[in-house]
């Protein structure tokens, strides 16, 4: 079913999660700014308007309101939309589309509609984008009643999530780490990037397989502390972990909404502490829920607080970039406090 | 800037004609003459038909005789048919303003005097082309016989609300009616409908879509967003403005009347744009035809202005009298739908006043029976109401952990409250 394994970097496994879920389903369309013909700034998109044609794969005006809302409608008329936003820094426009239109659209017709949408959106820094080619605005979704948000940090999660996202019924907001595109990134920023080649996860099977949404992956087993995060961080955090030695447990959220809560409660009353890590700014970030979560379900398991890493407070700044970003330094700290107690 | 002798700049800010107290003096208007307008071939460029935007086309005249070439020369069975949903939505509007008013429901919004713009396009349209109305679009779904029990249960938010009383009133949704979920977020369904077309376009279908908004929220980004896309990918849609002069307190000057037609938004988009009486249902159903033979024929979208007035408040939550003059509705210059469509009738020989007030009393006793079925299962505010466990169903396909919980947890809390 899944035939041969092929080495891809992350975008490969994209690329091929849209081909292998457009060939089953000819319902699955794709647009968004430059996906066509071009194939997408990042390439996600290349070969697919030539493989299945111009009414599939299209590019659409520099618009997030229309390529949302017009996908929306696409769903109502029977059509599973795939449409991608250039940068994740660009889908405010489409807020009010997403929010209150494709969130809300089961509940509020009884079900009579749905909105079956896959938004593509690469996120996240390290890239020295500054702040409109930066940030991680996954918090603003998840606080959204009637979105799935899915954030992958590897080929293999990222086709196989990503095909799991397209079949499924309601809209799915999919977060990819352009940081992470080509190979992981152990947060030293001044050191050569690892292609994805050398590392397991890019062993994709070419073929239909999914990763299902709900559920984290251990990535690293530990006793002293649990590490919960997603995306490029899981592997900022994996490389600390390394270094310091430290006995954690590292979690791969890979869905944040339906959260795999059980993996989350069953790693932290093991532990016995907790840390969160993310990119994107700290206050009222989704780490502040997982924080919360975790205080809910396992406080008579807690030794220490929940230490939250994030991206500071502040818009994402250019030539700070790494003073911004939550690397090693910090990380590094934040284990001492979270082992201190 | 030195060495300049300008007078400091002023900020225009719009100001309606008439306001509470005044005198309405609509001598101003410049009546177009009905039938004067050209009919342009379903197939003219957008460039060719540019003219049409500043025009009006009208069909009755002040006798109620049909004139020129919009004349959609209907079958009296259809001349009848539109004038009887447009009687049933007007007592529908009466009765269930009234159930508001009455504390049987939170809300309702009325269409007075813009009968025309639903009922007149519905039956100009194929029952299979999908409409995305905004919220005072219910002409669309009495002119395609859809129950109107039915509407008064969601009106009622009660038992047998399709719609589990999860949505104000009025905010119907109902898919057998090719009718979308109403929004209460303005213009949403502009790219939406936009989507749709495109879809059925790309599937080789031959279904269209119709979309509604009002004047007001052609100044929402969704709106300019559907017009680029509905121009750039041919969309068989027809985009609809209802242009009634009023967005709450607004006058259409706040979305930009005072220099241009809203048909003429057309214009920069490179799209067909027509601008007609809204107030003449036979113009409506004439002006959508056209814009459907050329939408069915691959010749894109259209945007139709419809120049009508809100004869009453936005809804039951305002009072026009604060903001607008007590005249304005008697003097619109053109006149109420349902008398003019009347007129036109009885001119032709088909229906005379004897029968129009029976038909008053018939739509009104079918108001009353239907409402009274509907009170069947509840209204509001008395209890019979959907399940609580229905709350938390539908936000997504299958329920996931954490709504289980909450549900459980609300079901716990009541049942330590002792209710």
């Amino acid at each position: 079913m899944t035939g041969e394994s092929r080495t891809m970097n992350m975008i490969q496994a994209i690329n091929s999660a849209i081909d292998v879920a457009m060939g089953r389903d000819e319902k699955i369309v794709v647009l968004g700014e430059d996906v066509g013909y071009f194939g997408g700034v990042f390439k996600a998109t290349e070969g697919l308007q030539k493989k299945y044609g111009k009414t599939r794969v299209f590019d659409t005006p520099i618009s997030e309101c229309g390529i949302i809302g017009v996908a929306v409608g696409m769903a109502t008329y029977g059509l599973r939309p795939v449409p991608e936003i250039q940068f994740a820094d660009y889908i405010y426009p489409a807020l009010d589309q997403l929010v209150s239109e494709a969130a809300r659209l089961r509940y509020r017709s009884a079900g009579e509609y749905t909105a079956p949408i896959t938004v593509r959106t690469p996120f996240g820094g390290g890239i020295f984008g500054g702040q409109t080619h930066s940030q991680s605005p996954e918090g603003i979704f998840t606080h959204v009643a009637g979105l799935k948000t899915v954030i992958p940090s590897n080929p293999y999660d990222a086709k196989g999530l990503l095909i799991a996202a397209i079949e499924d019924n309601d809209p799915v907001i999919f977060f990819e780490p352009k940081r992470i595109y080509n190979g992981p990134f152990d947060g030293h920023y001044d050191r050569p990037v690892q292609p994805w080649s050398k590392f397991a996860e890019s062993a994709v099977p070419d073929g239909h397989y999914t990763v299902p949404l709900g559920k984290a992956r251990v990535v690293r087993e530990g006793n002293d502390v649990t590490v919960l995060a997603y995306g490029t961080m899981v592997h900022v955090a994996h490389s600390v972990i390394q270094e310091t030695g430290v006995d954690a447990e590292l979690v791969d959220l890979r869905t944040l909404v339906p959260l795999d809560i059980e993996t989350v409660v069953e790693s932290v009353k093991k532990t016995g502490r907790c840390m969160v890590v993310h990119e994107a700014t700290k206050t009222s970030g989704f780490g502040a829920e997982l924080s919360a979560l975790v205080q809910e379900h396992c406080f008579h398991w807690l030794e220490a607080p929940v230490q939250r890493v994030t991206g500071w407070d502040t818009p994402y700044p250019h030539s700070l970039e790494w003073a911004y970003f939550p690397g090693p330094v910090r990380l590094t700290e934040a284990f001492k406090r979270v082992m201190q107690d | 800037m030195t060495g300049r002798n300008l007078p400091p700049l002023s900020l225009h800010v719009p100001e309606p004609a008439f306001r509470p107290g005044d005198t309405v003096d609509f001598a101003d208007f410049e009546m177009p003459v009905a039938g004067a307008v050209r009919r342009p071939p379903i197939d003219a460029s957008p460039r060719d038909v540019r003219d049409m935007a500043y025009a009006m086309v009208r069909v009755l005249d002040d006798e109620g005789r049909a004139q020129g070439p919009w004349d959609p020369r209907l079958a009296p069975e259809t001349l009848l048919k539109i004038l009887r949903s447009m009687a049933l939505t007007r007592a529908f509007d009466e009765r269930l303003y009234r159930a508001q008013r009455q504390g049987k429901t939170s809300f309702y919004m009325k269409c007075t005097g813009e009968e025309a713009t639903s009922v007149g396009a519905a039956h100009a349209l194929d029952y299979d082309d999908m409409c995305f109305p905004s919220y005072r679009q219910q002409g669309l779904l009495i002119a395609r016989d859809w129950p109107i029990v039915d509407m008064i249960n969601q009106i009622y938010s009660n038992r047998a609300d399709r719609l589990k009383g999860r949505q104000m009133p009025i905010m119907y949704s109902v898919r057998q009616a090719n009718f979308f979920s109403i929004s209460g977020n303005l213009t949403t369904q502009y790219p939406q409908a936009v989507g749709w077309a495109m879809a059925s376009a790309a599937r080789g279908d031959t279904r269209i879509a119709a979309a509604w908004c009002g004047e007001g929220s052609t100044a929402e980004g969704d709106f300019h967003s559907a017009l680029t896309f509905a121009a750039v990918y041919r969309a068989p849609v027809i985009l609809n403005v209802i242009n009634n002069q009023w967005a709450i307190s607004s006058f259409s000057g706040f979305a930009g009347a005072e220099a241009t037609t809203f048909a003429a938004r057309a214009i920069g988009y490179g799209i067909a744009g027509l601008r007609v009486d809204g107030n003449d249902a036979l113009a409506v159903y004439a002006a959508t035809q056209w814009a459907a033979d050329r939408a069915r024929n691959n010749h894109g979208p259209t945007l139709i202005e419809h120049f009508t007035y809100r004869a009453e408040g936005h809804s039951t939550s305002d009072d026009p009298s604060k903001y607008r003059s007590a005249e304005e509705g008697g003097k619109w210059p053109l006149g109420d739908p349902i008398a003019r469509l009347k007129k036109h009738v009885i001119g032709l020989g088909i229906w005379d006043e004897e029968r129009h007030a029976a038909m008053d009393l018939e739509v009104a006793e079918l108001v009353k029976a239907a409402q009274k079925e509907a009170e069947k299962n509840g209204i509001l505010q008395d209890g019979l109401k959907q399940s609580f466990d229905s709350m938390f169903e539908d936000v997504f396909e299958e329920m996931p952990w954490h709504l289980k919980e909450q549900s459980a947890q609300m079901h716990d809390e009541r049942k330590a409250a002792g209710i």
